[in-house]
């Protein structure tokens, strides 16, 4: 739980995959409130993540995420 | 030359140049392209890409690299791993969007059946045959049924080798067979022009197989590809279709001290240079000299644009470990002009549009200011490691050779016959005399089959002397060289200092008693010779004997033609109609003509029976 800009610097990744200044994620962001959220974005979002907090996600963690808190709690797991 | 449009003054982001960072082009996608896209004159090409698994990623990104060169690509993308079906049975989609460029996207996970473990040599030949058979059965569908050039992928090797080192040695080893296939690739490729190899195999060993492919992303997404190796792929696939269109660079420009060898030779002196075998940096400036004397082998023109006094730039050339000598050179300037004048008077003297040189100099300064005097040069961020230099400029991929070798290294001829021809001008009262002293001889006539590659090349490579910009295939250029309705003419020209090769193409469809004229190019090397004349003059020949009364001329402007746009004015054509895209001539045909070419001596083809 470190990083104070944690929210700040995932904020951002979304910001540039979707191309979209203006978007904000919360914990309870889901695929379906993002409706560009399509394969192609979503491995953008995966690599930029993976890169970002130097993280490598295990086979079959991705699929178990119903939104983004999940996402941060999963990604603040791995980096501990 | 090149005219300061739009596109000049852009600047590709630095995000897709050298050093390329997978991650922020992928992070970054959408904005890069919004930005690429403000772009004015995109050149559109159609592009299926038929994959062997997801091609969405490579795609997008290929889309990236292709805008940076100034194409905008329409894809047709294959179902899910339907590469083979698609084209081996017929698919309208595919039919009905007319690819100019069809990309394979395969990996080793594509090969139909490796060899049982230990079975015989015999039976792994058989294999390997079976496998290419039906990759030929593919390749040939697609080249007969849609006329595209295909960009193939070789393959790639698995990340795990079940036999351990034994998959080298053991012929039915997957290492072994992927190994044969690749060189039976390699030698359909090599006769076949229509195919061009994406050399992943290649891509694959510098990058290296664990960031090549990714577990996760392959089981998630099906990607064979991580998606850093995806990013590699498609730059080098818009490398190549960059050099299909003629984009790639004709000259590198080079600064010498520093560049070529350690140290000031105006300073230091000659013995005190860093060059050779006895000193690190000097056994990299000679290994960098060999890289830069291997690609003028193959037809690369190399430059000198230094500031330095004259006489201390040619001595530094006797150094006994000079790889490079005076003679490797086609332009030499070495004075204290600012770079950017130097860097004009180069292209003016080769002949060659500014877009087609490359300026490479340790100084930053020195690259700044060429960059921002004279945009259309490339000027790769070098750095001042001499050890990198070699490896930035083949990543930029300036000089990506396409499918034609033999004409590049042709062309280092061509050009310093041009400057003899050059020097030998400055010798005569006037222009007329100086084109008579040539001694010129143009052979015109209809297209033969063996000058289809030359004529598909010199179609797609020209620029400056192209009314249309009309691109063909080589499947194209040889269904209208069966085709009665059209009259076809290639001129190649040749004169006391050399032959210049097969320079210029006209295509025209005849309507009635009109023919159309749907390409007209030639190449820049022979600008100002008279041979649009000996062409035209070939072109009525051609019309009278078929009883043709009109012929239709066709400007459409782009933003390198503006050279010609008086063309059709200039050899006698009416204005019919002009818009800011295109003008419309006509020329009305009358006997006797008398033939406009002055200094020229005609004669019709011997193609098939003179030239090999």
């Amino acid at each position: 739980m470190g990083d104070p800009n944690f929210m700040f610097r995932l904020q951002n990744i979304f910001q540039d995959v979707f191309d979209d200044r203006g978007l904000r994620i919360t914990e309870k962001t889901t695929a379906s409130d993002i409706p560009e959220w399509d394969s192609l974005t979503n491995i953008n979002l995966i690599f930029a993540i993976e890169r970002e907090f130097h993280i490598r996600f295990a086979l079959g963690e991705i699929q178990e995420l119903d939104n983004v808190g999940q996402m941060v709690a999963l990604i603040q797991k791995k980096k501990e | 030359m090149a005219s300061k449009s739009g596109l000049s003054q852009w600047r590709i982001p630095k995000e897709i140049r050298f050093p390329i960072a997978a991650e922020v082009i992928l992070r970054k996608r959408r904005a890069l392209k919004r930005d690429l896209l403000q772009q004015t004159d995109l050149f559109p090409i159609k592009i299926a890409i038929l994959g062997g698994s997801t091609t969405q990623e490579v795609r997008s990104i290929l889309e990236l690299f292709l805008l940076a060169q100034g194409i905008q690509p329409s894809f047709y993308e294959s179902s899910h791993k339907a590469y083979y079906e698609e084209a081996a049975f017929d698919s309208p989609e595919l039919r009905e969007f007319k690819p100019k460029i069809v990309f394979v996207h395969t990996t080793w996970h594509n090969v139909s059946q490796f060899p049982g473990l230990l079975e015989p040599v015999e039976r792994v030949g058989a294999l390997v045959r079976r496998e290419m058979e039906r990759f030929e059965n593919f390749w040939e569908k697609i080249h007969n049924d849609l006329g595209s050039t295909i960009i193939q992928n070789n393959f790639d090797l698995p990340r795990l080798r079940p036999l351990g080192n034994l998959e080298a040695s053991e012929p039915s080893a997957r290492t072994n067979f992927l190994l044969n296939l690749n060189s039976e690739f390699g030698r359909y490729a090599h006769t076949h022009s229509f195919l061009l190899l994406n050399d992943i195999f290649y891509l694959s060993a510098k990058m290296g197989l664990a960031q090549w492919c990714d577990h996760n992303y392959w089981y998630n997404y099906h990607m064979a590809l991580s998606p850093a190796a995806t990013v590699t792929v498609a730059l080098n696939v818009a490398n190549m279709v960059k050099a299909l269109y003629g984009k790639s660079k004709k000259c590198i420009m080079l600064d010498l001290d520093n560049t070529l060898w350690g140290g000031a030779i105006g300073e230091d002196g000659l013995q005190n240079l860093a060059l050779g075998p006895d000193h690190p940096c000097g056994a990299a400036y000679v290994d960098f000299q060999q890289y830069l004397k291997d690609l003028r082998k193959r037809g690369i023109l190399l430059a000198v644009c230094s500031k330095n006094n004259p006489e201390n730039a040619r001595e530094a050339f006797s150094h006994p470990d000079m790889v490079l000598k005076l003679e490797d050179f086609s332009s030499f300037k070495a004075n204290w002009n600012p770079k950017s004048d130097s860097v004009r008077e180069i292209a003016v003297e080769l002949g060659i549009g500014l877009d087609s040189l490359v300026f490479v100099d340790d100084d930053p300064v020195e690259r700044a200011i060429v960059s921002a005097q004279v945009p259309e040069v490339a000027v790769p961020e070098i750095g001042s490691d001499v050890s990198l230099f070699a490896e930035i400029l083949e990543h930029e991929g300036y000089f990506e050779p396409g499918n034609v070798v033999q004409d590049d290294i042709e062309r280092t001829g061509y050009y310093d016959s041009n400057v003899r021809r050059s020097s030998h001008q400055a010798t005569f009262e006037t222009y007329g005399e100086f084109l008579d002293s040539l001694e010129m001889t143009a052979e015109i006539a209809s297209f033969v089959p063996l000058y289809l590659q030359r004529i598909t090349t010199l179609i797609n490579r020209s620029n400056q002397f192209n009314l249309t910009t009309r691109r063909y295939t080589e499947a194209e250029v040889d269904a209208v060289s069966r085709d009665p309705n059209y009259i076809t003419l290639y001129g190649r020209l040749s004169d006391k200092f050399g032959d210049n090769g097969l320079v210029s193409v006209v295509i025209g469809c005849a309507r009635g008693d009109t023919i159309e004229l749907d390409v007209w190019v030639m190449s820049c090397r022979v600008l100002k010779r008279d041979m649009e004349h000996a062409m035209f003059d070939a072109l009525i020949e051609a019309c009278l004997a078929r009883g043709v009364q009109k012929i239709v001329g066709l400007y459409i402007p782009s933003k390198k033609n503006l050279g010609v746009k008086d063309h059709y004015a200039k050899l006698g054509f009416h204005q019919l109609e002009s818009t800011a895209t295109r003008s419309l001539w006509q020329y009305n045909l009358v006997e006797p003509y008398s033939a406009k070419a002055r200094h020229i001596c005609r004669r019709s083809g011997e193609a098939s029976s003179t030239h090999k």
